[in-house]
């Protein structure tokens, strides 16, 4: 309807616009073109350069220090001596209990705001607040989890390191920084992100599908279970990839909460230290030898994402089919 | 033959009975999925009670216009140098990736959708929009910071571009594609060349959509902390494009350990200031996508 109102808006000027391009128009649209297409290499170009300037910087250090770089957990400025295991160990296991907790509540949301739960306003306004969760920046989150998060997760986990100090999620005491706080934050952070993926792979369940479900007898949840959970799997889990992908590259919150220390431990409160806060942290005062092995660890984080995300891309490409009704 | 006539007709009963197992087990999960809801929720209003209760009290005039208090100085101070510093590198990440995102759109949505070139830079700006914001500071850092020799303004600008353009990029392609195609053919049919019916016809038409992405891109960029780093750092003085620049996300991440309870306070009341221009772009944007739907 509205196109056809626009269509109206332009037909009065058809008679100016009825006629030859002149040697001006065909120049004009040859510089637009080209510039255009300029422009779509630069995109691919700046990619190209981002990888070759940051892998550029941190070609001597790995070319000094190689693979073993990656595996060492020593941190020396002194002795020049680098080792960025436990980063690599902190940001892999944050991300994936951030994933656990942001997953579960993500998908359950979806579920909640796509199955006929909610009457359709209401529904509105809850998918509004979950996206206002990602509109929050980090470095607010972090703020909220110093002040806020800690001082109310403080008494439960001295309680559960005190009575179940022996497993090894709870083998050292909360100090307030750490694994656990951080991973907290980090699971409100992606959970927007896993909760409107998923809600596009649910709607996107043929309303058909459903229906001969619960034409079959099945209740709410049996169909949800067994059936329209199923059918939307691939979308999901695309979802949850790219959750994955959001929390590997997270930084502020984690260089706030999660304590930076470079220790590799199983435990919740143990503080901890992530690629990203690393670079957060060292990267100003860094001199020469240390910025290249900054760029290093840079370079790193930037394999991990991209493997991660373009695994999300391809997942959530191949397996959402469109079209479906509700 | 009798008997197994019966036991076919020995059907189950079929009426809904609401306390056997099954169902119970529906009410279970429903009621557990109503919890998670709430309990999603609990966060977005701590966050914001937290920032009113705490950041409130320094919402005044000073705020908005005095410089911050050094560690030693009690009470008083304000944010200005943060609040034009983030406005002012948001300002050149916008001057650098509007033109180009929008124009890189036309050739993807337009001139060129199926080239090889448009797959490949749509899979580029895709894998861009992926990035961990803080590798676009590093990358800052690398070209700008060491070849200009000291942290800028620029620098800052720089890095968040790199982070606006792959939204901007790719909400633009979406709604110059969604432009409808009799539009075109008209314009095609009146004589016009391409870059005449983009630029007459298509883009106006794309223009609501075009400006949703960009507030997006400017909401986003304007919270991120990681790229301004070691690209901006901060600065307790007044705006010098040139030298160290401070903005409201760095300062909130230097002040949230300070000892200075004055410093403290503005670190929330910065957060408030952030979290409300965020909030209101994000509506703004929402707002011009509502009006276009119709």
């Amino acid at each position: 309807m509205a196109a056809e109102n626009r269509e109206e808006s332009i037909l009065p000027h058809a008679e100016t616009l009825a006629a030859p391009p002149t040697t001006v128009d065909k120049i004009f649209d040859k510089c637009f073109r080209t510039l255009t297409l300029v422009f779509t290499w630069a995109t691919v170009l700046l990619l190209a350069f981002i990888v070759f300037r940051i892998g550029g910087q941190a070609l001597p250090a790995i070319k000094e220090y190689g693979l073993g770089l990656l595996v060492s957990s020593d941190w020396d400025v002194n002795n020049n001596q680098f080792g960025i295991w436990p980063q690599i160990w902190g940001t892999l296991y944050s991300s994936l209990l951030a994933l656990v907790l942001g997953g579960f509540f993500g998908i359950t949301i979806a579920i909640f705001l796509t199955q006929d739960f909610l009457p359709h306003k209401l529904e509105i306004i809850l998918k509004n607040i979950v996206e206002l969760l990602a509109a929050i920046p980090s470095v607010v989150y972090g703020l909220w989890g110093i002040y806020v998060l800690i001082p109310i997760l403080q008494p439960t986990a001295d309680k559960l390191h005190s009575s179940f100090g022996w497993f090894p999620l709870f083998s050292t005491s909360f100090s307030g920084f750490g694994m656990f706080s951080a991973a907290l934050v980090l699971s409100i952070m992606i959970l927007p992100t896993i909760a409107a993926i998923s809600q596009d792979a649910l709607r996107a369940v043929p309303g058909k599908t459903k229906e001969a479900a619960f034409g079959m007898g099945t209740t709410r949840w049996e169909a949800i279970l067994r059936v329209i959970l199923p059918t939307a799997s691939g979308g999901i889990s695309g979802a949850l990839v790219l959750g994955l992908g959001r929390a590997l590259g997270e930084t502020m919150a984690l260089a706030m909460l999660v304590g930076n220390s470079a220790t590799v431990s199983l435990s919740l409160f143990s503080p901890a230290s992530t690629l990203a806060a690393l670079l957060a942290l060292n990267f100003p005062e860094a001199d020469l030898n240390q910025t290249g092995v900054l760029m290093y660890a840079a370079c790193t984080l930037l394999l991990i994402t991209l493997v991660v995300n373009m695994l999300g891309t391809l997942i959530i490409s191949t397996t959402t089919t469109k079209g479906g009704e509700r | 033959m009798n008997e197994t006539k019966n036991d076919l007709l020995q059907l189950p009963n079929l009426e809904r009975q609401p306390f056997e197992p099954r169902a119970l087990k529906s009410i279970l999960l429903s009621t557990i999925t109503i919890i998670c809801a709430v309990l999603a929720c609990v966060p977005l209003f701590s966050v914001l009670v937290m920032l009113i209760y705490r950041g409130g009290s320094r919402i005044s005039l000073e705020l908005f216009t005095a410089l911050p208090p050094t560690a030693f100085q009690f009470d008083g101070g304000g944010i200005s140098n943060a609040i034009i510093g983030t406005l002012f590198m948001v300002g050149i990440a916008a001057l650098i990736t509007i033109p180009f995102g929008v124009l890189a759109a036309i050739y993807l949505a337009e001139l060129g959708p199926y080239s090889k070139v448009a797959t490949i830079a749509r899979f580029s700006a895709k894998t861009m929009s992926g990035l961990p914001s803080i590798i676009a500071g590093v990358f800052a850092y690398a070209i700008m910071v060491i070849t200009m020799g000291g942290y800028s303004a620029w620098a800052g600008g720089v890095a968040l571009a790199v982070l606006m353009l792959p939204t901007i990029l790719l909400t633009a392609e979406e709604t110059i594609k969604m432009v409808p195609k009799r539009m075109k053919e008209a314009a095609f049919g009146m004589g016009c060349t391409p870059s005449q019916s983009m630029t007459k016809v298509v883009l106006p038409m794309a223009l609501p959509g075009i400006i949703t992405g960009v507030v997006l891109a400017v909401a986003r960029a304007a919270g991120e902390t990681a790229p301004l780093l070691f690209t901006a750092i901060f600065s307790e003085y007044a705006l010098e494009p040139n030298d160290p620049t401070a903005s409201l996300a760095v300062l909130i991440y230097n002040y949230s350990n300070s000892t200075s309870e004055n410093q403290l306070e503005l670190a929330w009341a910065a957060s408030l200031v952030l979290v409300v221009l965020v909030f209101i772009l994000n509506m703004v944007s929402r707002w011009i996508g509502s009006r276009t739907r119709k």
